[in-house]
């Protein structure tokens, strides 16, 4: 084995078992997005019918399957954890299985592992004798990698085991799971955050932490750089804040790797090649992300005043198609150059 | 006895040459260890990793330094093996994942579990968590970005990921959101002259600025390539004086020679003659991308502007095709099959309008 990865196993061996006063166990500094992820559901914010739904559940209620999708950084992998732990408190372990995008999830692993652990059945009580949920529950999360075959697989055993286990998927892209499985689930969809509330969380995590925000200017902007990502929002002040000292808006930009406003505004004015090329060059060698600028270029031509109708559309469409090469991988260096030259015949012909 | 690349490559973030700002505010962010996870981004030769080298010194002192390499082996769930090679010291550890292709999952999935279930033995208490370095971020399979994501969350408290890639627009957005993006600019050709004479005076020789401007010029904000073509020059010639040759990299000529066939006349038989040269690129190893970029530059140059749009318009359809399919050669061929038609018929038209 690697002799970095053996350097200082974890082990039970090696526990001090001679002194009696056990020191308590400090906690290692973790990001503020951990640090701060809900503990209950009550924690969560927006997102006011799966909390609901969850919170009948916590008081008695039957859990349906459930599904979950929406964009990152929403609280859908916080909310079912949550839940969870307060379902099943000190018997999660048991309870609950958690299977995410870096495990197997083949259909053998369904097959196998997930059908084992739906088929046993599990008592109304806990070891203590307290009440807890007559079920068990499975988490897949990130089940957008899953394969079609393997979520076939695991149809069946949702259908069959409904009596001793529910299923929780949570994905960004509901339309990657197959039908036979969403129509078998309570469908939630995250959406982005409001802005209020997003505001009012990192305005509270701001007061913990000790970072002063002024009148709450700043916290406006911030939540403009992170488009209802929380999660995006939460990262960029805290590193703000670490790398700068103070929350700023440049600093905000720089951390998120938007595009400043300047460059977006000088792509759409352009009017010949060369001048393209250069911009082009410079664009890439400054290390922007084109598909960032397609994103904040979208929004700038829909509400430009200088712009025909003609024109928006022209260049919208170019916008559409350019974008979806480059998530597919198409080179930036082609795509903006493309792009490009249809915003220079688009204002060359008002 | 080394390259100058390595040998006077800065080794504490604050004799890094530019963005100094930069390294300064990175020093302040890793005082404390609560930082997040963080993706570095920029062309290459911009000098993401030997910042990203510096910062781990500045984390973990100088043992971060002492390096060795290994091998790591891997099973897939197919019971297929691989292996990969890594760099790693007490504190780290290094791969390529997409040195082993489609398999990157298994590797990203094996590796960060194992290094965030180890934890850090320093008794001096310096720091809870190791670093994972992954280069090449952006070449990852869809599923291995996938299989980060929680990974990321679970074991963010034992493990730290740095990840590098040349741009983020691959990077999916889930990625993203659990990263501090750290952006690195390409060094500004006077930043690299400068970087050039201090290095000329490390070595104790003397840099005319005519000349170290004209070597920053052509290494296309490069400082990688820049340093090499620099001492490719003091090999040819010293003293230096401030007219002498710049080698210009094989390649660059041999994409614009291709480019000016495709000029001379457009057929079939110039075409064959064309694909001779693409192969020729290929098999040097010159990515397929760069050679799509280099024969568009060359061959709109004397287009009309309608027909400089066709020609990218065309050139982005074939390079994106290419990256779904595998075959390069196809694909660059059809583009430039493509582009003789566009101007054979623009050339046809002209002269008929001639007459
Ligand atoms: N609705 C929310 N209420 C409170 N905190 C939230 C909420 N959404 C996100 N967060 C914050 O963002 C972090 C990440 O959220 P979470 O892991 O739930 O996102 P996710 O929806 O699962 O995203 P992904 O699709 O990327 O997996 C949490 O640790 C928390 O700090
Ligand atoms: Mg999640």
């Amino acid at each position: 084995m690697q002799a970095f990865l053996k350097t200082g196993k974890i082990s039970s061996a090696d526990k001090p078992s001679s002194s009696g006063v056990k020191s308590v166990k400090k906690k290692p500094p973790a990001p503020w997005v951990e640090k701060y992820r809900p503990k209950t559901i009550d924690d969560i914010v927006d997102q006011t019918e799966v909390v609901q739904v969850l919170r009948e559940c916590l008081a008695g209620g039957d859990l349906p399957h459930l599904l979950f999708y929406g964009p990152p950084g929403t609280g859908k992998t916080s909310a079912i954890l949550a839940a969870a732990r307060q379902l099943f408190g000190d018997i999660t372990r048991d309870r609950v299985l958690e299977l995410n995008a870096s495990d197997e999830r083949g259909i053998q692993v369904i097959r196998d592992k997930v059908k084992s652990f739906s088929q046993l059945t599990v008592s109304s009580t806990r070891p203590d004798g307290r009440p807890c949920p007559p079920y068990k529950l499975v988490i897949l999360d990130e089940a957008d990698s899953m394969t079609t075959a393997a979520q076939a697989a695991l149809r069946r055993t949702m259908e069959k085991e409904t009596r001793t286990t529910r299923f929780c998927l949570i994905c960004n892209y509901v339309s990657r799971i197959i039908p036979p499985i969403t129509s078998r689930c309570s469908k939630f969809r995250f959406k982005p955050l409001a802005r209020e509330n997003v505001i009012k969380r990192l305005r509270d995590v701001c007061e913990a932490e000790g970072v002063d925000v002024g009148d709450g200017e700043i916290l406006h902007e911030a939540v403009d750089t992170c488009e209802g990502d929380l999660r995006r929002a939460l990262t960029a002040l805290q590193c703000c804040q670490r790398l700068i000292g103070k929350i700023t808006s440049d600093g905000l930009i720089e951390v998120t790797g938007l595009v400043p406003q300047k460059l977006t505004d000088e792509y759409l004015g352009i009017k010949n090649y060369s001048e393209l090329e250069i911009f082009v060059e410079n664009f890439l060698m400054e290390a922007y992300s084109a598909s960032q600028l397609l994103e904040q270029l979208s929004a700038t031509v829909v509400n430009a005043g200088h712009l025909t109708n003609k024109q928006k559309c022209v260049i919208s469409e170019k916008v559409a198609v350019c974008s979806y090469r480059l998530l597919d991988g198409g080179a930036e260096v082609m795509q903006l150059t493309d792009l490009g030259c249809t915003i220079i015949m688009a204002n060359n012909d008002p | 006895m080394s390259l100058w690349v390595d040998k006077h490559r800065p080794r504490d973030l604050m004799k890094l040459d530019y963005h100094k700002d930069q390294a300064l505010r990175l020093k302040n962010l890793v005082q404390q260890s609560d930082f997040p996870h963080l993706l570095v981004y920029g062309p290459s030769g911009a000098g993401k990793k030997t910042r990203i080298m510096c910062l781990l010194r500045e984390l973990y002192g100088s043992g971060a330094e002492r390096l060795r390499q290994e091998t790591m082996h891997f099973t897939t769930p197919s019971n297929k093996k691989i292996e990969i090679m890594t760099v790693s010291s007490n504190y780290h550890i290094e791969v390529n994942p997409t040195d082993v292709g489609i398999h990157d999952r298994v590797v990203i999935m094996d590796l960060v579990k194992n290094v965030a279930q180890t934890h850090q033995i320093d008794s001096s208490g310096q720091r809870e968590f190791k670093v994972v370095i992954l280069n090449e971020v952006d070449d990852l399979t869809k599923d291995a970005q996938h299989a980060l994501r929680r990974t990321m969350e679970k074991y963010v408290t034992t493990c730290r990921l740095i990840l590098i890639a040349n741009s983020i627009s691959r990077v999916i957005p889930a990625i993203r959101s659990r990263c501090l993006t750290i952006r690195v600019p390409a060094p500004t050709e006077t930043e690299i002259a400068s970087v050039l004479h201090a290095v000329c005076k490390k070595e104790g020789l003397s840099l005319p600025s005519e000349l170290a401007m004209r070597i920053a010029k052509c290494a296309d904000r490069n400082l990688r390539r820049a340093l090499l073509m620099c001492e490719s020059c003091k090999v040819q010639q010293y003293p230096f004086t401030p007219d002498q040759k710049v080698p210009e990299p094989d390649w660059q000529i041999y994409i614009r020679d291709t480019a000016s066939l495709a000029l001379s006349e457009q057929s079939p038989k110039k075409l064959g003659e064309v694909r001779q040269k693409l192969y020729e690129l290929i098999i040097h190893g010159i990515p397929p991308d760069i050679i799509f970029a280099g024969l568009l530059k060359e061959l709109v140059r004397n287009c009309d502007m309608a027909m400089k749009c066709q020609v990218a318009n065309h050139a982005a359809q074939f390079e994106h095709r290419m990256r779904l399919g595998n075959k390069p050669i196809f694909h660059l061929e059809a583009f430039v099959a493509k582009f003789m038609a566009i101007y054979k018929k623009f050339v046809e038209e002209s002269l008929g309008d001639a007459f």
